[in-house]
């Protein structure tokens, strides 16, 4: 694994001496090993902070959003499922495409840092990858599925937009069925699954953190954020405000979402919120076929598009479980 | 500040029964902006109209607010009070207290709150109102009409007759429909074909009309006065400008074994064929599933024999794309599909057959010549046994609710004609009731039972089975309250009629609405009977529900009046409701463009200041007024709530909502 990071290294340095781009959009060092932030790298000297390992969640595409205004080229280092959110955001004009260098790159599959703490390792000082497991410390040995994010076991494997590929192995696993939970969640009774959400949802802080990582929360002014679309203070209304937050930003990213998975990765309290995007995209697959937003940028969006072969609102039999 | 004033309608007893409108009235005027609330009679009359305007003059009003009717019955009339009295009439909303209140409730305290809300939520909106002007747009003076049996022809005719242009789109190759299969015509038996086929040749003939056979409805954009429709010419295979119909390539095609679709599948037809003789357009169609040529490339028979050169095997289906100012839909009606109805054996017994195919079978240009003969061995039944409403009048779920109001009709029509023809014939008809409303109809049925000595038997029939040659008919008599066996030659069923399939999608298409058993829904089941509830699209023949043939033509000829009468107007008034983003909340995601279905919506980039002297160039959704209908789907699309329709703001919806929930 060590030899992606050093040819991810010498890729971004060769794209900067070279001139082709001003500047790299990447990942730099933190204090700890597992405190990796997205960054942007102006000259080789930068790039001394620059890494590419299993704690690179981050989705980069959302960042291009300014990047991509700004004077000159920029590169971007960006995962399988990172390309997604890209490709959406292209589709819908928020990016500028013609400032961006893509550099698609390898991906096996990134980390939880709470998944690590479950397996009992306590401190992780540091962590050495191989394709399957993970050496914490230099003494303890984990199958590196164990301390993968939810969304790398349902993995989408393809970059589906880039200028330039950098994959040295091709992923392997990651084909576990990402709707199971939500089949779960449709088996169970309507007050079971109130008490479900009221429990996690009852855990948000509203940090906002969820909506402001999210690629498709691209608002140049959120609805909560502004007092005269009177949503937020209806939202307060309700002694479980936090339903409406999330159901409502749900709504808004429903056929756009393209299931990054950035929104559970961040958030403070582990609230499982992708499963409410999941929903709505296994509900889209079942009414309008198969969909995957982001893969194709010319296809149009079934909730933003009309065809004579749409489902009527009478055929729906929808009910209370 | 707004200065509202309140009129509550009475609407005579049809309100006041149920909600006590000096009470309504009274409340209301304690609501902060109103400054007179009234109660009257009826307050859509000369002097209920009277006193909005004089109110309006006197105590210097900004806005109205009427509690009547739905706005759909009198928003119109209201808007024109107001704007008589010098206010602009989207200064007027209505509180629908009659069909959401009075006519649903029968508690007068509960209905008397509830229109109290409904008033108070009329005022909070009235509130936000502003000052709307409509704009003009033009009528494209040219009308399509979709289906070409006798409905569409006649709407057609009407229209052109006018001096309009009109275009027939007709799904199969020729227009006339199921009346060119039918054998005679109640009551008067003259034959179908008789008076069918000199209107299909006056549409041939008109200039003013165009007739675009085997072709369908492909798209439609736009809205009354302008719409924009594509449609798809599908390849027939032949070029209609060269074929002269003279039927050379019919009689040499050697593979002829094809389902005559036009005798009801009761016999067979060459690959390349006229589906009858007075067909229009006259020309000849290949069915690709059948022909040798198309199918393997071996033949090419009636390529060699065309004495015009028309055949071409090469023809693709073609997009043709034509604007119009109003549409007809005249999609017309199919017979339902028997395999809910084994009992008759219908499926399993050649010779019990639909009334349809027993009026090809009756029929000259059938596919026995006009003699009455069975399907099985062409023998000549001696005993014929008619079954009524087969699927019709049916709640068991099996077949359709309705009456299809044709078949006791068109079933002592059969009756009469057999016994006509074939004296020696035993003529027995099973029914439910007999239902013969109209002109000469009942005298017309009396004719059969007492001149002609058809066997009318009260009762549902239980099934049809088979014993030697013949078919047994087990049903009961209630009337001498007894159970039959009929030992029948040939059985023949009246099955229910429904929608054509085809209108389920060009009612998608058109955004018009069906009901439960797909017929089209009209504006207004009695004052709108075929005006569709979206503007410029006209109902025209069973489309809309079942009817004879006279019914049709009238109910056509009518709704080519509707359509006139728009083609008139050089100009329409716009909608008012308009949508507009909020440059600066859109961020220029296109989804408000991706659901506009009238393409009113563009994008520009646009220079903003961002402060400290810095810019930034942002692409923004743009709407063109002129074309925007109001329909409002751009604003539940929009993510960032920067699309907002004037009229129906999204603050004004709140302020709706927070009406009725401060209760």
């Amino acid at each position: 694994m060590q030899r992606l990071e050093v040819a991810f290294l010498e890729k971004a340095k060769e794209l900067l001496s070279s001139g082709q781009v001003n500047r790299v959009l990447a990942y730099k060092k933190g204090e700890f090993c597992y405190d990796v932030s997205p960054a942007v790298f102006y000259s080789v000297e930068e790039l001394e902070n620059a890494v590419y390992n299993g704690f690179c969640g981050a989705n980069l595409s959302k960042y291009l959003i300014q990047e991509s205004k700004k004077e000159g080229k920029v590169a971007v280092f960006l995962k399988p499922c990172d390309t997604y959110s890209f490709n959406q955001l292209i589709k819908e004009h928020r990016v500028n495409r013609e400032n961006v260098y893509v550099v698609g790159i390898e991906c096996q599959g990134k980390f939880s840092i709470e998944k690590f703490y479950k397996t009992g390792v306590g401190f992780v000082a540091s962590v050495q990858e191989d394709l399957d497991s993970v050496l914490v410390n230099g003494e303890t040995k984990i199958d590196r599925n164990a301390v993968k994010l939810e969304r790398c076991l349902v993995c989408k494997k393809q970059h589906v937009v880039y200028d330039e590929l950098l994959v040295i192995n091709e992923k392997k696993d990651g084909d576990l069925d990402r709707f199971e939970m939500v089949k779960k969640l449709e088996a169970m009774t309507a007050d079971e699954r109130f008490a479900f959400w009221k429990e996690q949802l009852s855990k948000c802080i509203r940090c906002n953190a969820c909506r402001n990582v999210c690629p498709a929360c691209t608002c140049t002014k959120c609805v909560f954020d502004n007092d005269d679309s009177q949503i937020s203070s209806k939202a307060n209304a309700d002694s479980f405000e936090e339903k409406l937050f999330h159901i409502i930003r749900a709504f808004h990213v429903a056929g756009r979402c393209t299931d990054c998975g950035e929104c559970s990765r961040v958030c403070p309290q582990n609230i499982p919120l992708h499963l409410l995007n999941r929903k709505y995209i296994s509900d889209i697959n079942e009414f309008y076929g198969e969909f995957e937003a982001g893969k194709d940028i010319a296809q149009k969006g079934p909730l933003t598009n009309y065809t004579t072969g749409d489902i009527e609102p009478n055929d729906f039999k929808g009910g209370n479980k | 500040m707004q200065r509202i004033g309140v009129f509550v309608c009475w609407c005579g007893s049809n309100i006041s029964a149920t909600v006590d409108v000096e009470k309504v009235s009274a409340v209301l005027a304690l609501e902060p902006n109103v400054v007179i609330s009234q109660n009257y009679q009826y307050m859509c009359s000369e002097n209920g109209q009277a006193l909005i305007r004089n109110s309006i003059k006197e105590h210097n009003l900004t806005g109205v607010v009427v509690c009547s009717c739905s706005p759909r019955m009198h928003e119109a009339t209201f808007r024109r009070a107001c704007e008589s009295a010098g206010l602009n009439p989207y200064m007027l909303e209505v509180a629908n207290i009659r069909e959401q209140v009075s006519w649903i409730h029968k508690d007068i305290e509960e209905a008397t709150e509830k229109a109290i809300i409904l008033g108070r939520t009329a005022i909070a909106k009235l509130r936000l109102n502003t000052p709307l002007t409509a704009g003009e747009s033009p009528v494209i003076k040219r009308a399509l009409v979709i289906g070409g049996g006798i409905a569409g022809i006649q709407s057609a005719l009407d229209i052109a007759e006018a001096g309009y242009e009109v275009d027939i789109v007709e799904k199969s190759p020729t227009i006339g429909g199921n009346m060119a299969k039918l054998d005679k015509t109640f009551p008067t038996l003259d034959c179908a074909a008789c008076i069918l086929t000199p209107k299909m040749v006056d549409c041939a003939q008109n200039e003013k009309i165009d007739i675009l056979t085997f072709s369908e409805i492909e798209s439609v954009k736009g809205f009354v006065g302008n719409f924009k429709v594509g449609i798809r010419k599908k390849a027939r295979f032949v070029n209609e400008k060269l074929c002269t119909g003279c039927g050379v390539c019919t009689q040499k095609c050697p593979s002829k074994r094809g389902l005559n679709d036009f005798n009801m599948n009761l016999n067979t037809r060459p690959a390349i064929y006229i589906p009858f003789a007075q067909a229009i357009p006259n020309v000849a169609i290949i069915d690709p599933e059948q022909c040798l040529k198309l199918k393997n490339g071996k033949c090419g028979l009636c390529a060699m024999q065309c004495p015009t050169k028309a055949i071409d095997y090469t023809q693709q289906d073609e997009i043709v794309e034509r604007e119009y100012g109003a549409i007809v839909v005249a999609t017309g009606y199919k017979p339902i599909s028997l395999e809910n109805f084994n009992e008759y054996g219908y499926s399993t017994y050649k010779d019990v057959v639909t009334s349809l195919e027993f009026e090809r079978i009756m029929n000259a240009a059938g596919p026995t010549s006009g003699h009455l003969e069975r399907p099985s061995d062409h023998k000549q039944p001696k005993v014929i046994t008619f079954i009524q409403c087969v699927g019709s009048r049916d709640t068991s779920g099996c077949g359709k609710p309705y009456c299809s109001k044709i078949c006791c009709m068109y079933t002592a029509k059969h009756a009469m004609l057999v016994r006509e023809k074939y004296p020696d014939t035993q003529v027995n008809i099973f029914y439910i009731d007999v239902r013969t409303p109209g002109k000469n109809y009942d005298e017309f049925y009396r004719r059969a039972v007492e001149q002609y000595g058809v066997n009318y038997i009260k009762g549902m029939v239980g099934k049809v089975y088979k014993e030697g040659d013949n078919l047994v008919v087990q049903g009961s008599d209630l009337i001498n309250n007894e159970q039959l066996l009929i030992k029948s030659d040939m059985v023949v069923l009246a099955a229910a009629i429904e929608p054509d399939p085809s209108v389920r999608k060009i009612a998608t298409l058109l955004t018009t609405s069906i009901d439960t058993n797909n017929f089209l829904t009209e504006a207004h089941a009695k004052l709108k009977p075929v005006e569709s509830p979206t503007a410029g699209i006209f109902l025209s023949g069973v489309c809309q529900g079942p009817k004879d043939i006279p019914e049709t033509v009238s109910q056509a000829s009518a709704c080519a009046a509707k359509v006139i009468g728009l083609l008139a107007k050089d100009k329409l008034k716009c909608n008012a409701s308009t949508a507009g983003a909020d440059e600066m909340l859109c961020t220029g995601c296109s989804l408000c463009e991706n659901v506009c279905p009238y393409g009113a919506i563009t994008y520009i980039d646009k220079e903003f200041r961002l402060g400290g002297g810095r810019t930034e160039v942002r692409r923004v959704a743009s709407v063109n007024p002129a074309v925007c209908q109001g329909c409002g789907a751009c604003t539940v699309t929009c993510p960032s709530g920067a699309m907002d329709l004037k009229g129906f703001s999204t603050k004004q919806i709140m302020a709706e909502v927070d009406a009725i929930c401060k209760n």
